[in-house]
């Protein structure tokens, strides 16, 4: 069996070229890979995905005929996960359910559903996360300041949330993973890029001469409440672990000094 | 704003932690113009975890911890000699502003010590999240205790602020209320509850003709008992639990695992520890009557008085009906692949999902997130050939699925028992 890889530019809209070009060619990859990334030892055959709107815009097309809004929803958000293993998954469980004649969005015993269905999950787990544990810190000009490492990129799916909740205050938040950020200014939010050589990107705390009036005070008074609000007698650090786990820790208003 | 309100903070909240009452949830709704804050709904969001491993959702504290009441049971009660503390509306609708600004909180959890009379205490408490709502225009999340003896109209009042309201239970048989909690009786607690669910109910009927018509408490109501205090069973408190669950406003029954504060009360017992175990296992019973459609008689009744500490109840069930088993993955109702211990509501439904298209194997259930160490006893899905429960006997069963306490011991090591002769 000859062995074939599909090279594309890891966006979702390439994906779905790499779909098109499969049916053109009549031939399916046994890899799918990024661009930049290493080839393994042996293979046959390596085809580039250029991709292509048009080519992207009608798989769409034909999955937006077979597939709920649910199952749609499933395949954009698991792509922000940006797992290199999901690719081939995500690619299969196009192709499967564009040659089935039902729907297989439920089929759960089939490894290629369950892996993206699983994914999409924790995308969405990790968006949770995004909302519980950001922290803002007031700056002197009235903007909120709050920088966080999510584990997949789910920035775009929490905007909207913290749109609404904080519609009357501006805000910068910033994944500094992904080196990219959202600042609202109380009508629209812009992406924008920092220098992220400045020592509160470095450290993800606001220096006191930027820092509001009142703010180290509200800092210390949460740390307070952070401490008081434990009951002594029921210590239990591993829970606290698991429900707020470590790799958070560092951006934790409570959590720091 | 200042070292004051930090002294306060502090007082406030260590008298309020005992409330385990924490959720967000129960509420969706977006922001206004021009406001703060919205609620999303679905389970909540838990901004942080103690160390004690409790979820912190939102700013739980106390307007005051002076209280008339002697309650044995309570850290605040009137003989006791701490530190006493009182803040201002202003004081805490800035905290709960500030803070949820920070992204810190969910909101607000209101509650109080009992001053002058139930009323009077009621009606600051209203005035709070008055202000919080009308002026502020704050649309985060309000828990509101209702106090027991308060009147119906300042009940009314403040339904139409708070997103859930609470009166705690605590004891669950009045006898024992009566012993501990001599100022209060069952009556104080039950009628404020059936205030908020008839306001309740009457709200969401006025807004099926009337799309704006105002929402009375939306989230429900929520109370909680406290485990361990008085020589209760389990079956009274679960059976309890679920005659509230049948009244259609009562969301939460939380249970707070009894904390020995007042040491010097001879009325209580001593505990070294809380009965953290019970709790958990009271909890765990409670998801059964909930999500998993079980009858409470059936976790618990006049043979089995108390739940099993060793096990979980689910599993502690099926071992007592080993009649039901195995059941067939690939045929059986959802309802009945529900009660296999190791299969939750997700893998579930995930299994009945999936055989419409093809046999669910056991390999399919590990890769969907059954625990099969536990469920492989109790299932049939083809393939799957280790023996049942019923060919290996209940008690084997359990034997096998309990964790050994101690490190098991060799028996075919020599013991040199050293004896001081």
């Amino acid at each position: 069996m000859s062995s074939i890889i599909f090279q594309y530019d890891r966006t979702f809209d390439g994906m779905l070229t790499a779909v098109f070009d499969a049916y053109a060619r009549r031939s399916f990859p046994q890899m799918i890979q990024g661009l930049d990334e290493p080839l393994p030892l042996f293979y046959d055959e390596v085809h580039t995905v250029i991709t292509d709107e048009e080519k992207s815009g009608r798989v769409w097309k034909a999955l937006e005929k077979k597939l709920s809004k649910e199952a749609l929803s499933c395949l954009t958000v698991s792509y922000l996960s940006e797992l290199p293993e999901l690719d081939l998954h995500l690619f299969k469980y196009i192709c499967k359910n564009i040659d089935s004649p039902v729907s297989l969005e439920r089929n759960f015993s089939d490894d290629d559903i369950l892996f993206v269905t699983n994914t999409f999950r924790k995308v969405l787990y990790e968006r949770l996360r995004m909302m519980q544990f950001i922290r803002f810190q007031k700056a002197a000009d009235g903007t909120y300041f709050g920088i966080m490492e999510p584990q997949y990129n789910v920035l775009p799916l929490a905007i909207a949330h913290f749109k609404d909740r904080f519609a009357d205050q501006p805000f910068v938040i910033y994944d500094k993973k992904r080196h990219y950020g959202y600042y609202y200014n109380q009508s629209e939010v812009t992406q924008v890029t920092f220098d992220e050589s400045l020592p509160h990107f470095v450290t993800g705390k606001l220096d006191e001469s930027l820092m509001a009036d009142d703010e180290k005070l509200f800092q210390e008074l949460w740390r307070t409440y952070f401490k008081a609000v434990c009951i002594q007698g029921r210590i239990n650090p591993r829970k606290q672990r698991k429900d707020m786990p470590v790799r958070y820790w560092k951006y934790l208003t409570e959590k720091n000094k | 704003m200042t070292e004051e309100t930090l002294k306060k903070l502090k007082i406030l909240t260590e008298s309020a932690k005992y409330d385990v009452s924490c959720s967000s949830s129960g509420t969706v709704r977006s922001n206004t113009q021009s406001g703060l804050g919205n609620t999303v709904g679905g389970i909540g969001i838990c901004h942080s975890f103690a160390d004690d491993g409790r979820c912190i959702s939102l700013l739980k504290t106390m307007l005051t911890n002076s209280c008339m009441y002697d309650c044995a049971y309570c850290i605040n009660r009137r003989s006791n000699d701490i530190p006493r503390a009182t803040f201002s509306v202003r004081e805490l609708v800035e905290l709960t502003i500030e803070f949820y600004r920070r992204n810190y909180i969910e909101g607000l959890f209101l509650s109080s010590g009992v001053v002058r009379n139930p009323d009077y205490t009621m009606e600051r408490l209203v005035r709070v999240v008055k202000d919080l709502r009308t002026i502020h225009r704050f649309n985060g999340y309000i828990h509101l205790k209702s106090i027991p003896g308060a009147s119906r109209e300042l009940v009314n009042e403040a339904g139409k602020y708070a997103d859930r309201m609470s009166v705690n239970i605590e004891i669950p048989n009045e006898s024992s209320l009566k012993l501990l909690a001599p100022e209060k009786d069952f009556k104080s607690v039950y009628q404020p509850m059936s205030y908020i669910q008839q306001q309740t109910l009457a709200a969401k009927e006025e807004r099926k003709h009337f799309k704006h018509a105002p929402r009375f408490v939306p989230a429900g109501q929520s109370t909680q008992m406290i485990i361990g205090a008085t020589p209760d069973h389990d079956r009274d408190i679960l059976r309890l639990s679920s005659t509230l669950y049948a009244r259609p406003t009562m969301r939460r029954v939380y249970y707070s695992g009894y904390i020995h504060v007042n040491t010097y009360d001879t009325r209580l017992p001593m505990l070294k520890q809380p009965p953290l175990v019970r709790e958990n296992r009271l909890y765990q019973a409670d998801w059964l009557l909930r999500f998993y459609q079980f009858k409470v008689d059936e976790i618990v009744n006049d043979a089995y008085p108390d739940l099993d500490l060793e096990i979980d109840p689910k599993l502690s069930w099926a071992l007592r009906h080993p009649e039901v088993f195995p059941v067939d993955i690939n045929k059986a109702p959802y309802e009945l692949i529900l009660r296999v211990p190791g299969i939750g509501v997700k893998s579930a439904t995930l299994i009945v999902n999936s055989r419409r298209f093809a046999r669910v194997t056991s390999y399919h259930l590990k890769k969907m997130g059954v625990v099969m160490k536990k469920a492989k006893f109790f299932i049939t899905c083809g393939e799957l050939s280790s023996p049942t429960v019923n060919e290996l006997r209940p008690e084997n069963v359990r034997r096998l699925l309990t964790p050994s306490s101690s490190r098991k011991k060799d028996d075919r090591q020599m013991q040199l028992p050293f004896s001081n002769e």
